[in-house]
């Protein structure tokens, strides 16, 4: 896609947003508060953290099924280190590395094995959820200092750490996809991955890169994950990778690779957010709730393909 | 079957006789389309006749690509009408378009190549026993005598990847045919066709026009628009610019009507000798494909490549350029050994490789002019991990400038350029590597005349610096106009290699008959 019609998409999906919370704003007295908005950003923050990756692994023209389980992995991992009394600048490299080390090997799976994405990120969701239940024994493992819990629960100027967490995340992903060697890569081999091979792009290196980049960006999110709820488990983060992918998706990303941006992932991710929480306000049943959630995403994808066939 | 006339039989009388038919099986009238900030159709009017080739001329972005689009359907025009059979018509999608009689074969071919030749000609429209059940004798059969209808026999159980080139385009022939196409597209046939094969194609193309089908013919190549063709319509700038007949026109008067200028020579004229060995090639090897292979570019050297398709000559070019494995030999670039077990290493080796099909191997599409030039060179516009943007729009606007690559902007998508406009920006990528050794494949396949002199002289440019070219092609009179040498190889080897004095179309074509 060109460079213009980027934003374009993006103002698109930004004014669904903005239309979402004027209709929310009428419906309900409650949601245009700014407690209620700080508390959309902070429950926003951990899909929104690992959309980042995903968003790089969907431009790569992949896809990464095993986030939710490495945020469970790197969760307990994380947590029987702090419970341990590691100190929280070590414990939570810890909890990068495991999630590092996870999506290290889906990217090698995928480039040195060349198993199609699909397969060998399903095999990694079973197998980090698998021991992440090992590692905690299927149970829960909780309590932490205040030290490790600042980080979901600290607030600077009324904004909630861990949605800065998410933007400065945004602020590096957004710097490191539009303006480094690395982030053009990224897209040339998902719009075109032998032209890029046979233009000197080393494609494995930089899938293998990508994939452990997403797997980080689990593992940030198992650190915001744990210290919102005090307690780490092993069955937790079942369905993030469809909520990234959809967050991803929303913002105007291509399943089929070479295009997306941040940007657009972010705003999706703030569209289900915002709908979660307004649903709740209205007391709308849980389970409703999951279909007007796969409604929006399967209309916003309508919208856009509509869009695209215009424009040609 | 035999009653068809042949060719040379039919041929003479055609111009001097009166039509038959004369009047249009399809007529366009006034057509126009654009798109934003392009008029890809000035109001173009066209009349397709019952039993002729009507050849459809211009140089790449002249419009023939959404013409043809508009006809198959998948572009609806902005303003004008068809006329089919003298009733107008609305050509609202490909399967009205098919329903009308029109069908359009594509450059790509669009075959499924794990299904058989049967099931591909009556790919959606199986005959059938009973509902969902398929009538495969019947299938079989019918694929059958529509393939030798056309005068070609095949396996119709076979799998179509398993065919070459020229009988996929056999299928897809017989695929229309079976939708009785009365009106036939077809985008440049023979860009992949040898010399037999196109005949093949050609005896194909006569048998229809007697049986009364209408083809509309696209073709850059100037020998096989007056041996084909009945008519010839030139569009330039999305008009219609004129409409000849094939006797009463000649090469130069067409070439005029496209570019709107002579083009006096079609090849450039060399200066300078061939100087050292610049690229050594030896023994290089790879089972099935590659034996034995050595020689020697020098620098200032264009090495032509012939020989037929599946002769080796693509695998040869990507083996050099580190993109296939290679069991033996080495490869010597200026006296050092490249180890070419990636593109990555040939390219830091000083080998670039152009390849034949630039829309799935030499661009990535999506992305703008400027990222596809600077791909293998981006990290020297980078400062701690940073694209320094300006300098690389900059460096990247040099080379647009410098190749004459017409493109509204360096933030162009790659995938919107002509044809030769593509090649341009592959061509740059590996002019800013400095890389020394260039691997051209078929340079020009489905360029046009004005943008093939271009290339040709960039390629001349390239040589006169001290690089040196390897430069496979299936057009023979390319080959000879351009190479210092011509190796000519067969079945994976190298046949015989022609110094520039000693060649000539009789010695190659021996050289290529004894091959076949």
């Amino acid at each position: 896609m060109s460079r213009l019609h980027v934003p374009a998409r993006q103002l698109g999906t930004l004014a669904g947003l903005a239309g979402l919370c004027v209709l929310l704003t009428i419906l309900t007295p409650h949601f245009l508060t700014v407690s209620n908005l700080l508390n959309v950003l902070e429950q926003t923050s951990i899909n929104a953290i690992v959309a980042v990756g995903m968003t790089f692994v969907i431009v790569s023209g992949g896809i990464d099924l095993s986030v939710g389980s490495i945020v469970a992995l790197a969760g307990v991992v994380l947590a029987s280190a702090l419970r341990h009394d590691w100190p929280v600048a070590a414990a939570v490299p810890v909890a990068l590395a495991v999630g590092s080390a996870c999506g290290l090997a889906n990217g090698l799976l995928v480039t040195a094995g060349r198993l199609p994405p699909f397969i060998a990120t399903l095999g990694m969701m079973s197998v980090a959820r698998g021991l992440a239940l090992m590692w905690a024994e299927g149970r829960p493992i909780s309590g932490f200092d205040e030290g490790f819990r600042v980080i979901a629960t600290g607030r600077i100027a009324m904004v909630p750490a861990s949605a800065l967490v998410m933007l400065g995340v945004y602020a590096i992903g957004q710097v490191v996809l539009s303006r480094t060697v690395f982030g053009r890569h990224v897209y040339a081999i998902g719009g075109n991955e032998e032209a890029s091979r046979l233009s000197g792009v080393p494609v494995y290196r930089e899938k293998a890169a990508v994939y452990a980049l997403s797997g980080a960006c689990a593992g940030l999110a198992s650190v915001v994950l744990t210290a919102r709820l005090n307690s780490a488990q092993p069955t937790a983060g079942v369905m993030y990778e469809l909520d990234a992918i959809a967050a991803t998706v929303i913002g105007g990303t291509s399943l089929l690779g070479g295009q997306g941006t941040l940007g657009g992932a972010l705003i999706g991710a703030l569209i289900m957010g915002v709908l979660r929480n307004g649903l709740n306000l209205l007391n709308v049943s849980a389970f409703f709730q999951q279909v007007v959630i796969g409604a929006v995403i399967i209309v916003a994808v309508l919208v856009d393909t509509a869009l695209k066939r215009r424009r040609g | 079957m035999r009653t068809w006339p042949s060719p040379s039989a039919r041929r003479p009388g055609y111009h001097t006789a009166p039509m038959p038919d004369p009047a249009p099986l399809l007529q366009m009238r006034g057509i126009c389309k654009r798109f934003p900030g392009v008029v890809a159709l000035d109001r173009v009017d066209l009349d397709v006749r019952t039993g002729e080739v009507l050849v459809l001329m211009g140089e790449n972005g002249a419009g023939k690509s959404t013409l043809m689009k508009v006809l198959a359907g998948a572009e609806r025009p902005d303003a004008g009408d068809v006329v089919v059979d003298g009733r107008p018509v609305s050509l609202a999608s490909p399967r009205v378009a098919r329903r009308l009689g029109i069908s359009v074969i594509h450059q790509e071919l669009t075959l499924v190549p794990h299904l058989s030749v049967a099931e591909n000609v009556f790919l959606g429209r199986a005959p059938r026993r009973a509902p969902g059940l398929v009538d495969w004798r019947r299938m079989r059969a019918l694929a059958d005598s529509l393939l030798r209808g056309l005068g070609t026999t095949l396996d119709v159980r076979a799998p179509v990847s398993r065919l070459g080139i020229a009988h996929q385009q056999m299928v897809e022939v017989a695929r229309a045919l079976s939708d009785e196409a009365r009106v036939l597209v077809m985008d440049e046939p023979t860009s992949a066709l040898s010399a037999a094969e196109v005949d093949q194609l050609f005896a194909a193309i006569e048998r229809l026009v007697a049986r009364g089908v209408a083809v509309v013919y696209i073709s850059h190549r100037m020998d096989e628009v007056f041996r084909i063709g009945h008519r010839v319509s030139v569009l330039r700038d999305g008009r219609h610019v004129a409409t000849r007949a094939i006797g009463e026109t000649s090469p130069a008067e067409l070439v005029k009507l496209m570019a709107d200028r002579e083009i006096a020579e079609q090849y450039p004229v060399r200066r300078g000798r061939p100087g050292s060995p610049l690229l050594e090639v030896r023994h290089l090897a790879r089972r099935g494909v590659l034996h034995d292979v050595s020689f020697t570019l020098h620098r200032g050297e264009i090495l032509g490549v012939a020989g037929l398709v599946g002769a080796g000559r693509t695998e040869l070019a990507r083996a050099i350029a580190g993109a296939d494995p290679v069991e033996a030999g080495e490869v010597v670039v200026e006296g050092r050994v490249v180890r070419c077990r990636s593109p990555r290493e040939a390219i830091a080796g000083g080998v670039a490789l152009l390849p034949e099909d630039r829309k799935q191997q030499g661009l990535v599409l999506g992305m703008s002019v400027q990222a596809n030039i600077t791909l293998p060179t981006l990290a020297a516009f980078a400062r701690c991990g940073l694209v320094k943007r300006r300098a690389e729009t900059s460096e990247a606007q040099r080379q647009i400038a410098g190749l004459r690559v017409r493109t509204p902007s360096p933030h162009t998508p790659a995938g919107s350029l002509s044809g030769g406009n593509q090649q341009k920006v592959v061509l740059a990528r590996w002019l800013l590597s400095h890389a020394r050794v260039l691997l051209f494949d078929e340079p020009t396949r489905g360029i046009d005349v004005a943008a093939r002199r271009d290339i040709y002289d960039l390629m001349v440019a390239l040589v006169a610096g001290g690089a040196g070219i390897l430069m496979i092609s299936s057009d023979l009179p390319e080959v000879l106009g351009m190479s210092d040498r011509v190796l000519v190889m067969r079945g994976g080897r190298v046949q015989a290699v022609f110094d520039a004095g000693r060649t000539d179309a009789q010695v190659l074509q021996a050289a290529l008959g004894i091959a076949s």
